[in-house]
């Protein structure tokens, strides 16, 4: 028997309008198996890659009103903004007499709820374990931050609207006598 | 307009500043890349060295990290555009693509803006003013209105039928809000309701609006050149946590055709009514218990959710917001668009779904990713990139197109498999939880499905 290639292709049109992966003709004259590429072959049409490493950017010089001087690299850039490195902030780490209060997070910490607003707490503020002290914004969410301890803010070493490092100190707190 | 005039209007877009980050300033730059369109990134100072700035012509330091200093400032978005001479602001999602000011900017100093109107951006960015419009375009709305009595209460109440809900007309935030299932509760719930808002906002009027239990959130992607509008068929989102999407497809599963007709004329109705010019979505809450579809909101830009609408219509729909932006006419009509096959787009996020979705910035230690024939992945993301803390956590977008919504999950299933991401917690887990779970795989599912299946999730892992 002769097959065209006009047969052939409303035969391939015939499976491609199928929801079958595998197709059983069989007449007095012929038997034809046509098997879709699929499931079995998967491995073959699919596959898992890395992408290539690309060119430095083209950095034009910076618009606005970024700090003059401002060295436009990620690290520094987080430093001239906050002011703030861990360093300076856990620099006066591990006094006894005070309880710090971290975050366990990176992000910008404000000290109201919103601008404007009076702040949570300032030096002096009595604090309980629950007491809000601030809100750490990271990726978008705001997280409240406890107090964890009770006692009086004694020391404020973030500043509000400014960035603080995973793990830094926001504020100490001077426990009540127990 | 006459089509002579339309041609003096035309101007061609040879430069192209993109004052966006993370995904889709990378989406934006490989379709400009196509047309032979120069890029500029506008980027931050923690951005600069992303998988954008690598790709794009040129990049601009915009500002400090934070986006209010950088995304969000206009005057240095702006003063980036001139310096490096653009024609063209692809604003892209979030951060400015919506602002009327940033379009009323570029006017102002003759550049581009890519999206609507300002008139447009300014008649649905207001929710009382699309709501309004929405009338005026015939849409159906959540069926309500304001009450200042209990008698009017009584009579609303019995018009859109129970259960209904109780808003603050000043409201926000929750305050003031409750459900009634029943007219014996409404008394009491409207006094304490009233009694609350005027505590709370000094105003006692209440709003009244039917509650839908079990709803469905889908869209309708709409082009318009102000003139003409097509629709690019439906897409669901409902598979969401505190109104952030995880999981969309396209088209939406499950919706009886005359249902989803309307729901399409409906988009189109609302584009034509405001002269649409651009790309937009028409968002849209389907009631599952009546078979019925509400006006949300209309997003006056490209949507994070665009691929799927790609991969169904074989459209660069950049592209075509770019063309439109030209001043080009439309150039497909309804009848020449065409829907193949199903897609599904899942949204790999930097967060810990086994914590309460924690975000996890971070750097990416490792980043291999899966491909093949109808396999996409839309990120800016490689070994080495940094995660920042101070924007959103999407890391990348994986999409895969198939001929049924079945083989598409199963493609789906695959590929999340073959993902591989260290350095920060990704949500890739719970995708391909979502992937085997039966009531996701006959789809169709409401908004209060993902919430729900975490839990039992969280129940199993428990027992």
């Amino acid at each position: 028997m002769k097959l065209t290639n006009q047969d052939v292709q409303e035969i391939l049109d015939l499976l491609d309008a199928t929801p079958f992966d595998v197709l059983h003709l069989q007449t007095e004259r012929f038997k034809l198996t046509l098997r879709r590429q699929s499931t079995g072959d998967q491995a073959r049409s699919e596959w898992a890659q890395e992408s290539e490493l690309l060119a430095t950017p083209q950095i034009l010089q910076p618009v606005g009103t970024s700090p003059p001087g401002a060295d436009p690299s990620p690290a520094q850039a987080r430093s001239t903004t906050s002011g703030i490195t861990p360093e300076s902030a856990s620099a006066a780490n591990d006094d006894p007499k005070t309880i710090a209060i971290r975050t366990s997070l990176p992000g910008t910490f404000y000290r109201a709820p919103r601008p404007g607003d009076p702040a949570f707490v300032e030096i002096g503020s009595v604090v309980q374990e629950d007491t809000v002290i601030g809100i750490i914004e990271t990726m978008k969410l705001m997280n409240a931050i406890h107090a964890g301890a009770s006692g009086t803010i004694a020391e404020i070493l973030i500043p509000n609207a400014h960035f603080a490092e995973q793990g830094s100190i926001l504020m100490r707190i001077k426990p009540d006598p127990s | 307009m006459s089509a002579g005039n339309a041609n003096l209007l035309r101007t061609p877009i040879r430069r192209l500043l993109i004052a966006n980050r993370g995904e889709i300033a990378v989406r934006i730059i490989d379709t400009c890349q196509r047309m032979g369109i120069e890029t500029i990134l506008a980027a931050s100072e923690v951005d600069l060295h992303s998988r954008g700035a690598n790709l794009a012509d040129h990049t601009i330091c915009i500002g400090p990290p934070n986006s209010t200093q950088s995304y969000l400032n206009i005057d240095n978005i702006i003063a980036a555009a001139k310096f490096a001479d653009v024609d063209a602001i692809h604003p892209g999602y979030g951060f400015l693509s919506e602002n009327q000011k940033l379009a009323e900017a570029c006017e102002a100093a003759h550049i581009i803006f890519i999206g609507p109107t300002a008139s447009q951006l300014d008649a649905v960015g207001d929710k009382l003013k699309a709501r309004t419009h929405a009338e005026q375009a015939g849409l159906p709305l959540v069926p309500g209105g304001n009450v200042s009595s209990m008698e009017q209460a009584r009579q609303l109440a019995e018009k859109i039928g129970y259960p209904i809900l109780i808003k603050a007309v000043a409201g926000g935030g929750g305050r003031g809000m409750k459900q009634v299932h029943d007219a014996a509760q409404l008394a009491p719930s409207i006094e304490l309701a009233m009694a609350e808002a005027q505590a709370a906002f000094g105003d006692g009027r209440s709003y009244l609006e039917r509650f839908i239990a079990k709803g469905r959130h889908v869209e309708v992607q709409v082009l318009g050149d102000g003139q003409n509008v097509v629709h690019l068929g439906t897409r669901d989102c409902s598979i969401q946590r505190r109104y952030q999407k995880l999981i969309e497809e396209a088209p939406a599963p499950h919706l009886a055709p005359r249902l989803r007709e309307e729901m399409q004329d409906a988009a189109v109705a609302f584009a034509k009514h405001l002269r649409y010019c651009g790309l937009g979505t028409v968002e849209m809450l389907v009631d599952c218990d009546r078979n019925a579809f509400h006006f949300l909101e209309m997003n006056a830009r490209i949507q994070v959710e665009h691929p799927v609408t790609e991969a169904i219509t074989h459209l660069d729909l950049v592209e075509q917001q770019i063309a439109v932006a030209e001043g080009h006419p439309l150039r497909l009509r309804q009848s020449d668009i065409h829907l193949h096959g199903h897609a599904i787009e899942c949204r790999i996020n930097a967060e810990d779904w086994h914590h309460g979705f924690r975000p996890s910035p971070g750097t990416i230690t490792k980043f291999i990713q899966p491909a093949g024939h109808d396999i996409r992945i839309d990120t800016h993301m490689q070994r080495g990139a940094e995660v920042p803390p101070y924007y959103d956590s999407l890391l990348a977008k994986l999409i895969v197109h198939s001929e049924t919504r079945a083989t598409a999950i199963a493609k789906m299933t695959s590929a999340l498999g073959r993902f591989q991401i260290a350095g920060v917690t990704t949500n890739l887990g719970m995708h391909s939880l979502v992937m085997r779970d039966k009531e996701f795989a006959q789809g169709g599912v409401d908004t209060g499905y993902l919430p729900r299946f975490l839990q039992s999730q969280t129940v199993a892992a428990a027992s």
